[in-house]
């Protein structure tokens, strides 16, 4: 069994209200922080910790908090992005769900640790059922005193929200989650200035994922030094894994990183294996915008090394044979899994959810997602797969967010290890099209589609 | 401006959004702008029309331009009217790998309408979207604020067959979401 420090007492009954929470050492990080330490020296022992960012992009959290501006005067804001919407990823809403009070508790000694007097939580608005839980979760602080004006006393005073967003995925990249907050559309803004210099309202600002906020607690907790033994490496502590697709168990599962992916998969204590026992045909590891490997790749590295749950041996490799951690948005597929089928899922995704910005997102991925649609529906060409390949090569690097970047590596990913899948289909349609196949696109007008290839 | 005198939020959701405009500091009340409009919706059988819109632009004080923007850029707005069961059928990789195109099919055969339409009694839309952040409960579909997780078609025939989910409109929220401040 790994080491569990955020999901430790999920199976206790009544977690999900304060009573029991508290009485399993719940909001002693509060108590430690605001009686015993300087903001700063928290920010330090986040620094030692190694803690990295859980949503996805894995920056240093520490070095991430000591770049937020304090110029007099001014306030600073803490939003937690709770935005979760990256194909794949469910742990935040398991977390929200069934340990509210861990995500309220790493608020406020955060929000202390930055000097922050009001925080929000920006939760996406799908999640409506949670905004209920959070709300109540954090009416049982006020109400207990962890909130509010001279928290424990102390001349430190916090006000926290929870602000629903309305159906964006693009609102999870963190300026774009500002400008939804502001009340406006959600789109990324040109950085620099970063948001710890200029963001909320103009004002310097921390976004950080629900998990990482979490992870807050335990590092405050046990100290820097602790927490930083946990994992392997760079990639210390635990990481929440969403595993979904063709497994036995699907689920949100703490893991030590450092375990092997063919443990992940096969041991009973987490996934328990392919569905129907079938084989492993390929795996996204980290949410849909992370390179999808076959088998072979994501169970050893190209060297022949175990592959391991860590951001490092992920992405060992590089794109070529490696993909990234990312959100820890695991999707299985056993070996009827079209891949090229699976590819038009994430691309009509990401041509739905770009903001429209930049040309190449806006253009690219609707293009994308045309070709595609084209080779489903039997009309394709070989030369249809090189077009596809060379629109997310323009894509790549080319726009102001990570969006445009996410939508290419998943096509750039298809192509490079299951080309001759993509031929195949090209080639003979109607035999793929016989695997289990319905098609759903009312946006599109096929013939119109058609016409502008 | 359309005339907007007919529009009239109860007096529960005026002070459901007064105390949503508290949560941000003076002069920011804009930020409210995409709660407001959780709430003109379900207010306002599920959809936002230009009327309820420029009554929220009234409501917030801004321009209704910065209302219209907003609500026809989130996927949750309705700016068209839609049945009383909004159902919403997630179709991204997971759910699509298990399964989510044979429960949209089958809602489809059911219901005898397509992705986005409204049967003619008016008392259900089909609506697909992209993913829910319930993968690892797939398929799954989303009804106001609820999930129906790890769905089969029997259940699906047991939900439509329902008669309290068309009972009135499915709403994200009601007035016991938020805590009062």
């Amino acid at each position: 069994m790994g080491r569990k420090v955020l999901l430790e007492h999920i199976n206790e009954a009544g977690i999900q209200g304060y009573d029991v929470y508290r009485s399993k050492g719940g909001y002693a990080s509060v108590e430690k922080a605001l009686k015993t330490m300087a903001p700063d020296a928290i920010v330090e022992e986040v620094k030692k910790s190694g803690l990295r960012g859980r949503g996805g992009a894995g920056f240093p959290t520490g070095m991430k908090w000591s770049f937020l501006a304090k110029p007099e005067g001014v306030p600073r804001y803490l939003v937690c992005n709770a935005d979760e919407s990256e194909p794949g990823t469910f742990k935040d809403r398991y977390l929200m769900e069934h340990i509210p009070h861990l995500l309220i508790e790493g608020m406020i000694t955060s929000s202390f640790a930055l000097g922050a007097n009001t925080s929000y939580i920006y939760i996406r608005g799908e999640y409506f059922y949670l905004v209920r839980i959070l709300e109540k979760a954090i009416a049982e602080a006020y109400a207990n005193g962890w909130l509010g004006k001279n928290i424990l006393g102390t001349d430190y005073s916090l006000d926290l929200y929870v602000h629903p967003g309305a159906g964006a995925y693009i609102c999870g990249e963190e300026t774009a989650l500002i400008e939804s907050l502001e009340g406006k559309r959600g789109n990324p803004r040109i950085k620099p200035p970063f948001p710890a210099i200029a963001g909320l309202y103009g004002c310097p600002t921390v976004v950080n994922n629900v998990e990482t906020i979490a992870a807050v607690v335990p590092v405050v907790n046990m100290g820097g030094d602790e927490y930083a033994k946990i994992g392997l490496g760079r990639s210390a502590g635990t990481k929440l894994i969403s595993a979904s697709g063709h497994i036995k168990k699907p689920g949100v599962y703490e893991i030590e990183m450092g375990i092997t992916v063919e443990e992940f998969i096969y041991s009973d204590e987490y996934c328990g294996g392919i569905l129907n026992d079938k084989k492993l045909k390929a795996v996204v590891a980290g949410g849909s915008s992370v390179p999808v490997l076959p088998a072979d790749l994501i169970l050893k590295t190209a060297n022949g090394e175990p592959r391991l749950m860590t951001y490092e041996s992920l992405a060992d490799g590089g794109f070529a044979t490696g993909t990234m951690l990312g959100s820890g948005g695991f999707i299985v597929m056993d070996e009827s899994t079209s891949i090229v089928q699976n590819l038009h899922t994430f691309a009509r995704f990401y041509h739905h959810e770009s903001c429209g910005q930049c040309s190449p997102c806006r253009e690219g991925t609707g293009w994308m997602e045309k070709i595609l649609h084209k080779i489903l529906d039997g009309h394709g060409t070989l030369e249809d797969i090189d077009l596809l390949w060379d629109i997310q090569r323009k894509i790549e690097g080319n726009t102001i967010c990570p969006l445009g970047d996410a939508a290419a590596w998943p096509v750039a990913s298809a192509i490079r290890h299951f080309r001759s899948e993509f031929e195949d289909f090209v080639k003979n349609p109607t035999a793929h099209r016989e695997v289990k196949y319905y098609f759903h696109c009312n946006n599109l007008d096929t013939a119109a589609s058609y016409s502008s290839l | 401006m359309t005339d907007t005198t007919d529009i009239k939020f109860s007096d529960e959701s005026m002070a459901l959004i007064n105390n949503l405009i508290k949560r941000y500091p003076e002069g920011k009340h804009k930020s409210a702008l995409l709660p407001v409009l959780h709430i003109a919706q379900a207010e306002f059988d599920g959809w936002l029309s230009v009327p309820v819109m420029d009554k929220v632009a009234d409501i917030l004080n801004i321009q209704p331009i910065e209302v219209y923007e907003v609500a026809s850029f989130y996927s949750m707005y309705n700016l068209k009217p839609v049945g009383k069961c909004l159902i919403e059928v997630c179709r991204t990789s997971s759910c699509w790998l298990r399964g989510a195109n044979d429960i949209v099919a089958h809602i489809e055969k059911r219901l005898g309408i397509k992705d986005g339409e409204t049967t003619a009694d008016g008392k259900f839309t089909l609506k697909t979207v992209e993913c829910l952040g319930s993968c690892g409960t797939a398929p799954m579909l989303q009804i106001g604020e609820q999930f129906y997780e790890n769905l089969t078609l029997e259940k699906v025939d047991e939900l439509i067959n329902n008669p309290q989910l068309v009972a009135k409109h499915s709403t994200y929220l009601d007035h016991t979401t938020f805590r009062k401040n």
